[in-house]
């Protein structure tokens, strides 16, 4: 009948009846990057947190350091990023009294992989990238899709411009599709450089990227943190 | 019909030949893609002397800039400008269309059009296509009547203004306009009120962004000021990406070589029209 | 998912010094199945001019015949080649005509200036509104891709060496992180005296 209606008329010509969705998710924008390196890892993460057109904050820190090894990247639902990384850090907690030692890199991959599958029909809306140092001191990168799918990977750009960020970091970090190139272990200088290149890139052609990137620089002495500015439109 | 003839000469108007066959694709579970649009902050201001229009320079496709540095106030006569947002291709092709209009209007009538007119003329064809054609407009120039402001919605409604703004950014800017707006501004005082008023709409609105493009509408004269304020500077890169000779694969090159004659060009003194 | 990329597509082209590139992936593929690895996708539109028309594969081969009879026409009844600027707003009317009923296409169009030799870059959305920046343009199902690779490896005025560098490696490593486009490469360098068009060696999945 509604149906009917609507075909004749203007959508307000006639009050019909409104169907209500749950929406439960927001999409809050924001980018992740993390390179590893042989005795580092650095994360980098933009400070914009937004909604539809509009900017919420220029300055929310989205890395969580969840050990003095370990940092945590979420771009996506900002609600949904901060009750994951709050279970998260109460379950390192846990762990940490109940085996009296501070949980490794690898392990808390593992969980938080756990964590997200198990809520495979309501998952959390969060692209994840996890950063950290392994028990040799080796640094590693996991990335994650919303219900828990992990991949260990030694760089990995992730977020609302992830699709921008990877193939610079294919390329220059990979080597791929290049001959004559000999392979170098990454300096930690190249790995910063190339980071903050690529957000630049990204805050260019991403209206949710931009504002500052903050970023964590893990390595055997802990984390050091650094900012860095992007555009601000 | 010359179709034997002429395979595919262009008629005049929109032609809807492939709506049935898009239809199907619609049908078909195949979303329609998405045009380019100026998620905009375009403005304009009446001050003593005659009229200040402003637009930022960001075009998006979706979340991602399709152009950062776009010209989004467009030419009309040399004294009405216009400023679009909504349908990037809307805007600029009913403005030039409407440009040409104007044109052929005042070579009949033998005098300066007035802002009206070109008023009359947007609005009459966007409620021709009912809102289909997606552009929303701020309108101004000086005429015989004095400086006049128009702001035009896509369905083909206008409003006549002291000010305005439009678009995605608009109520950034319209914060700004209803704060320091006053009636009877100096020059200066009008491009600064603009500028800070799309400056506003560039900040905190990311459907805009980049530069502020200006452009001042006197009796007599006007100013097109591109990119008058570079409200956003690109970030400087940390490293060259440049790569050496041989670095990319190739199976096979092939070079056709093009011979270049020289070209020299004679101007003709055009024909005496008075 | 969108008609557009229904096919699948990368373009890319940028404007180097007194000379300008334009590179296209070579795959024709109906959603996940690739059905052809050399599908013309750049053509040949006078001495200096080359469009792309990255989209539905049925609409490039359709827009590509309209375009080349007004190209024709133009050049027949004026005299003289077509210039990039003019070609631009060609595909742009023909494309806004069918504003509501479109041909699924983005054109990217490379070009020197007949006269002056000037690089001419451009593409524009499917009802044709142009855009001309004084970098680069990209297009296709990799279009996100590409931006990020361009906005990092593009810097002002490249030889012909250089910018053909650049363009490859930027089309490549984009299209490698898009399942619907690669497949092989062919890239145009185009200068006033010369044209040099090469076929890259890619990943072929």
């Amino acid at each position: 009948m509604t149906a009917e209606v609507n075909s004749y008329y203007p959508d307000y010509a006639t009050e019909t009846p409104k169907q209500f969705q749950f929406s439960p998710y927001a999409d809050n924008g924001g980018s992740v990057v993390a390179i590893a390196g042989d005795d580092f890892v650095i994360i980098g993460a933009d400070s914009r947190l937004s909604t539809g057109f509009a900017i919420y904050t220029r300055d929310q820190n989205k890395l969580f350091s969840l050990s003095k090894s370990t940092v945590l990247g979420c771009s996506g639902c900002w609600c949904d990023a901060l009750t994951l990384t709050r279970i998260l850090s109460a379950r390192m907690q846990m762990y940490e009294q109940e085996h009296n030692k501070v949980m490794a890199t690898p392990a808390v991959a593992q969980m938080l992989s756990t964590m997200l599958y198990y809520k495979r029909f309501f998952p959390y809306y969060v692209s994840n990238i996890l950063a950290g140092l392994d028990t040799d001191g080796k640094g590693c990168v996991y990335s994650y899709d919303p219900i828990g799918h992990c991949e260990k990977a030694t760089y990995k750009a992730g977020g609302s411009a992830g699709a921008l960020l990877q193939p610079l970091l294919d390329n220059q970090i990979g080597l791929k599709n290049m001959q004559n190139v000999t392979p170098a272990p990454l300096t930690l200088e190249k790995a910063l450089a190339l980071l903050k290149d690529v957000f630049i890139s990204a805050a260019e052609r991403d209206i949710y990227t931009g504002d500052k990137v903050n970023i964590n620089i893990i390595t055997k002495d802990g984390i050091k943190e650094d900012t860095f500015e992007l555009r601000k439109d | 019909m010359a179709a034997v003839l002429i395979a595919d000469y262009p008629e005049p108007g929109f032609s809807f030949e492939n709506c049935k066959r898009n239809a199907s694709f619609v049908a078909n579970g195949f979303v329609p893609p998405k045009a380019t649009k100026t998620g905009t902050t375009i403005v304009g201001i009446t001050y003593k002397d005659g009229v200040i229009l402003g637009a930022d320079t960001r075009a998006t496709e979706d979340t991602t800039v399709s152009d950062k540095n776009c010209q989004k106030i467009h030419y009309l006569a040399s004294n009405i400008y216009c400023c679009g947002a909504g349908t990037a291709a809307d805007t600029e092709m009913t403005t030039q269309m409407i440009s040409s209009q104007l044109e052929l209007h005042r070579l009949n009538t033998n005098r300066v059009v007035r802002v009206a007119t070109a008023n009359q003329m947007l609005k009459q064809y966007l409620f021709r296509y009912q809102g289909y054609i997606g552009a929303a407009l701020v309108l101004g120039g000086v005429d015989s009547t004095g400086p006049n402001l128009y702001c035009i919605y896509p369905h083909g409604s206008s409003d006549k203004v002291p000010y305005t703004t439009m678009g995605s950014g608009s109520l950034a800017a319209m914060a700004v306009f209803e704060s320091y707006w006053r009636p009877n501004m100096n020059e200066d005082e009008g491009k600064k009120l603009v500028r800070d008023a799309i400056a506003a709409g560039i900040f905190n609105d990311l459907g805009s962004g980049s530069n502020v493009d200006l452009c001042i509408i006197k009796k007599g004269t006007a100013e097109y000021l591109r990119t008058y304020d570079e409200a956003n500077k690109k970030g400087v890169r940390q490293a060259s990406y440049r790569y050496p000779k041989g670095t990319t694969p190739i199976l096979t090159t092939k070079t056709s070589n093009i011979d270049v004659h020289d070209v020299s060009i004679t101007y003709v003194e055009p024909m005496d029209m008075s | 998912m969108s008609i557009l990329s229904y096919n699948g597509s990368a373009m890319v082209a940028m404007k180097g010094d007194n000379c300008v590139s334009i590179a296209t992936d070579k795959r024709f593929g109906i959603q996940g199945q690739t059905i052809s690895i050399e599908f013309p996708k750049v053509f040949q539109m006078g001495p200096h001019l080359y469009v792309g028309l990255p989209g539905l594969a049925t609409d490039t081969q359709t827009v590509v015949e309209k375009l080349n009879f007004r190209k024709n026409l133009y050049e027949l009844k004026e005299n003289r080649r077509i210039s990039p600027k003019v070609f631009a707003s060609m595909v742009s009317n023909l494309l806004y005509e069918k504003r509501f009923g479109p041909f699924f296409v983005e054109p990217v169009i490379a070009g020197l200036d007949p006269i002056t030799a000037e690089p001419y870059v451009c593409n524009m959305d499917l009802i044709g509104c142009i855009n001309e920046p004084e970098d680069f343009v990209v297009g296709g199902t990799a279009s996100a891709q590409l931006f990020g690779m361009c906005e990092a490896l593009w810097e002002p005025k490249l030889k012909p060496d250089d910018l053909f560098e650049t363009t490859s490696q930027a089309l490549i490593n984009a299209f490698d992180r898009d399942a619907m486009s690669g497949w092989g490469a062919t890239v145009y360098i185009i200068e006033k005296d010369k044209i040099t068009v090469k076929d890259l060696k890619t990943r072929m999945d």
